[in-house]
C-alpha cells in the first residue's frame, strides 16, 4: 500500500533533492490562523506537513513548542479540531502529505480506532507519537498500519546499532532522525556527524531519512539536505509565529506570510542542497 | 468497571513489559530507550546480588537510621475511643522522611552503572532533600527540579537542598507542581543521557521505576509486619497511607496484600472536594491514560489534556499515581479514599497536640482518614498508619492556613 508520503519521497528522489518537512502547531494561536498557515505551506515549498497535536505535557519539546501547544490550548483547540484542521486543509490539496505529531494520551483518550478511522476520512498519511517506543507498538502502531496509516518513527543518537532493527521494524513512511539528544528547539550539532548517522541508518533500511532538531536556517537546511532525504524544521516556524504575537497574542503582522517567507528561504536552501552536495 | 479476576498472588508484579495488568508500561521518547533498558539490566543484575544489598543494608541501619520504630499512639486512640492505632516512623530516618529508603537504593545503582550527575523532581522537597543529601554523601553534583509554586510554600527544604549542594532549579510552566518539575526533570534527561541518572521519587515513570522505587520502599512494610507480630501477636486489622505518586503507601501495603484479612485503605488528596478539579483524587476522579512513561489513573479532561489539580500538601499534588495503586484499585484489593485539606490539616493538629508529633502534611491526610476509621472499630483491633515523614517544613503553610504569621 502506498500513501501520499512514499509517492512524494519517490518523486523527489526522482527530481534528486531532498524534502522539505515544516511541522507546524494545529491550531497555534487559533484554529483560523492555523488553517490559514498550513495552506501557504506547500506554495512556499514544504513537501511534508507535519501537523502537531498540542498537548498540556510535552516531555521531549524545548520552550518555543511547548507555549505553541500551550497557545493553541488556550485557544479550545482539541485533537477533533486538529483533525478538523487537516480535512479542510485537504479541500484544496490532496496531494502534500500530512503526518501527525504529538504525544499518546489525547489519542489514547478519543480511542485508537475511532482516531485512526477519523484521521485516514480527514486525508491523515502518517503519524509520529513521541512517547511510543517500538516496546509499546500494540498500543497504536500495529493497528496504525492494518489501518494503512504510516507509523514514522524517531531515531536517536542513542539508537545504536544493536538497537536500530528494533527502531526500524514496523516503521514506515520515512525515518525521523533527531539529530541530537534533547529537545525540540536545541542548537544544531555538527553535520559531518549528522551524514555519519544517517549513512549508518540508511545500511538499515530502504526507508527515506529525514533529520531534524536543532534546524533553524536555510544555510543549515542545505547543509544537512546534502546527506540526508530530507529536512524538518520545526521550532524556527514556530517562533516564526510567535514573533508576530504581541503580548496579549494580537497579531503584529501576518502569521502566515511570516511563515510562508521563512519556508520559501528554507525550501531554496533545501533545494540547493545536493548542488553544494555535488561542488 | 470490569473488575479484573482476583490473581492468586498480589505480589508477583510488573510482568516483564513492565506491566501491572494494563497500568505501567514504557511510554517514553525513543531517546530514554536505551537508558531505560540499561537500568532495568543493572536493576536486574543489583537486586539478586548479596554485596549490593549489604552495601544498602549498612547505609539503612548506620546513615539512615532503620529500622523505624512501630508507635503505639496511645493519646490518639484513647481520643477516639476505638482501634489501637500504631504509626509506623518513617518521620524519624535521617533527612525526616520515608524518601531517604528509595535514594540510597537508586544512588547504589547509579553509583554500578557509572553515572556522574544526579537529577531528580520534588514536590514537598523531601525527596529533593534526600536525592541531595545522597548526592552530597558519595559527591555526585546534583539538580533538583521543582515547580516555582513549591518553591515558594516549601522554602525551609529549598535551603536545605541548597545546603547540601544541590541546585535547584524552579520550573515557572503549568501551576508550578510536581507534574511540572517532572517534565522538566524528563527534559534534562533527555538532553544529558551520557553522564546523568535520573532520581525518580516515587513509584511511577517508566519501567523499571515503579518496580524499583517499591522494592527500596517495601522495606517500611516488612518491618512493620515483625513489629507488629511481636508488639500485638498479630496482623493488623487496618493499614493506612497517603498516596501521591504512592511510594510510602506501596512500601507499607506490599508486605500485606495476600494477608486477605488485612484492610488495606490507601488516602489520595481531596483538596477542595471532588467536585470541581481543586484535587488531586486521580482514582477516585480521575481516569486511566498516558503520561510521565506508565498508563495510570490520571486527572484529565475530555481530551486527554492533563489537570493541575490541587492539595494543600505539595507532596500529594500530582494529578497521577504510581501505576500499582492503579492496578490495586481495580483488582478491588485496596479501597482508595479522598481527605479533604480542612480534615488534614485538624488531623494535623490533633496529632500535634496529643501525641507531641508533627505529621507531614502528606502523613495528616492519612491520620485524618484514621481519625474516621478507628472509632467504628473495636477496642481490640489494630490499624497501622504510616507517618511517612515530619511536618516541620510544613509550618509556614499550616500558619498561613490558620490564619497566622510566623
Amino acid at each position: 500500500m502506498t500513501t501520499r508520503i512514499d509517492r512524494r519521497f519517490a518523486r523527489l528522489k526522482e527530481e534528486g533533492r531532498p524534502a522539505l518537512v515544516t511541522y507546524i502547531m494545529g491550531g497555534d494561536p487559533d484554529f483560523e490562523t492555523s488553517l490559514a498557515i498550513m495552506k501557504t505551506l506547500p506554495g512556499a515549498g514544504s513537501d511534508v506537513i507535519e501537523l502537531g497535536m498540542p498537548f498540556s505535557d510535552p516531555m521531549a519539546d524545548g520552550p518555543a513548542i511547548q507555549a505553541a501547544g500551550l497557545r493553541a490550548l488556550k485557544g479550545g483547540q482539541t485533537l477533533k479540531k486538529t483533525l478538523e484542521l487537516a480535512r479542510a486543509f485537504r479541500q484544496d490539496d490532496n496531494e502534500t502529505p500530512i503526518v501527525m505529531m504529538g504525544y499518546y494520551n489525547p489519542i489514547y483518550i478519543y480511542g485508537v480506532e475511532r482516531f485512526l478511522a477519523d484521521a485516514i476520512e480527514a486525508g491523515i498519511d502518517g503519524l509520529i507519537v513521541v512517547d511510543l517506543p517500538p516496546e509499546m507498538d500494540e498500543e497504536l502502531c500495529i493497528p496504525a498500519l492494518k489501518a494503512g496509516v504510516n507509523f514514522i518513527r524517531l531515531a536517536t543518537p542513542t539508537t545504536d546499532d544493536k538497537r536500530l532493527p528494533t527502531v526500524l521494524t514496523n516503521t514506515s513512511g520515512f525515518v525521523y532522525y533527531v539529530s541530537m539528544t534533547g529537545i525540540t528547539g536545541s542548537a544544531l550539532p555538527d553535520t559531518a556527524k549528522v551524514a555519519g548517522a544517517v549513512a549508518r541508518i540508511k545500511a538499515h533500511t530502504e526507508l527515506p531519512v529525514c533529520v531534524g532538531f536543532g534546524v533553524k536556517t536555510a544555510e543549515q537546511a542545505r547543509a544537512i539536505g546534502a546527506s540526508a532525504d530530507g529536512v524538518v524544521v520545526g521550532t524556527a516556524i514556530v517562533n516564526a509565529v510567535a514573533n508576530v504575537l504581541g503580548p496579549d497574542g494580537e497579531q503584529t503582522a501576518d502569521p502566515a506570510e511570516a511563515v510562508a517567507t521563512l519556508v520559501s528561504g528554507l525550501a531554496q536552501g533545501v533545494r540547493g542542497a545536493r548542488l553544494a552536495a555535488a561542488r | 468497571m470490569n473488575r479484573p479476576a482476583a490473581p492468586n498472588t498480589f505480589r508477583s508484579g510488573p510482568d516483564e513489559q513492565g506491566m501491572f495488568g494494563i497500568f505501567g508500561g514504557r511510554f517514553v521518547a525513543e531517546t530514554l530507550m536505551p537508558l531505560i533498558l540499561d537500568l532495568e539490566d543493572h536493576w536486574n543484575k543489583a537486586k539478586d546480588d548479596p554485596e549490593f544489598r549489604a552495601e544498602l543494608g549498612a547505609l539503612s541501619t548506620h546513615y539512615a537510621g532503620r529500622p523505624s520504630k512501630l508507635y503505639f499512639a496511645e493519646g490518639l486512640t484513647r481520643h477516639l475511643g476505638g482501634a489501637k492505632i500504631y504509626f509506623k516512623r518513617e518521620d524519624l530516618n535521617h533527612t525526616g522522611s520515608h524518601k531517604i529508603n528509595n535514594c540510597l537504593g537508586q544512588i547504589l545503582l547509579a553509583r554500578r552503572m557509572g553515572k556522574t550527575r544526579i537529577i531528580a523532581e520534588t514536590g514537598a522537597g523531601q525527596h529533593g532533600v534526600a536525592s541531595a543529601t545522597v548526592a552530597a554523601r558519595f559527591g555526585l553534583p546534583c539538580v533538583v527540579y521543582m515547580g516555582a509554586t513549591d518553591v515558594e510554600r516549601q522554602a525551609p527544604n529549598v535551603f536545605r537542598m541548597r545546603l547540601l549542594g544541590a541546585e535547584v532549579k524552579p520550573v515557572a510552566s503549568g501551576h508550578g507542581t510536581l507534574k511540572d518539575a517532572m517534565n522538566e526533570a524528563l527534559r534534562d534527561w533527555v538532553t544529558n543521557v551520557e553522564d546523568t541518572y535520573y532520581l525518580i521519587g516515587t513509584a511511577a515513570g517508566p519501567h523499571p521505576y515503579p518496580e524499583l522505587v517499591r522494592d527500596f520502599q517495601s522495606v517500611i512494610g516488612i518491618e512493620a509486619r515483625e513489629q507488629i507480630v511481636e508488639q500485638e501477636g498479630r496482623l493488623p486489622d487496618a493499614i493506612v497511607a497517603a498516596v501521591g505518586g504512592g511510594s510510602n503507601a506501596i512500601g507499607l501495603f506490599h508486605s500485606f496484600l495476600d494477608d486477605a484479612q488485612v484492610r488495606i485503605i490507601g488516602v489520595e488528596a481531596g483538596g477542595h472536594g471532588l467536585q470541581g478539579e481543586e484535587h488531586c483524587a486521580s482514582m477516585n476522579a480521575g481516569r486511566p491514560g498516558v503520561l510521565h512513561g506508565n498508563r495510570t489513573y490520571l486527572l484529565q479532561n475530555e481530551d486527554g489534556q492533563i489537570l493541575d489539580g490541587h492539595s494543600i500538601s505539595a507532596g500529594l499534588d500530582y494529578p497521577g499515581v504510581g501505576p500499582e495503586h492503579s492496578w490495586l484499585r481495580d483488582t478491588g484489593r485496596v479501597e482508595y479514599v479522598p481527605i479533604l485539606d480542612n480534615e488534614a490539616l485538624e488531623a494535623f493538629q490533633v496529632t500535634t497536640q496529643l501525641e507531641g508529633i508533627i505529621p507531614a502534611l502528606e502523613s495528616a491526610h492519612a491520620i485524618a482518614h484514621t481519625m474516621k476509621l478507628a472509632p467504628t472499630m473495636d477496642k481490640d483491633q489494630v490499624i497501622i498508619v504510616n507517618l511517612s515523614g515530619r511536618g516541620d517544613k510544613d509550618v509556614h503553610t499550616v500558619a498561613k492556613m490558620m490564619g497566622m504569621e510566623i
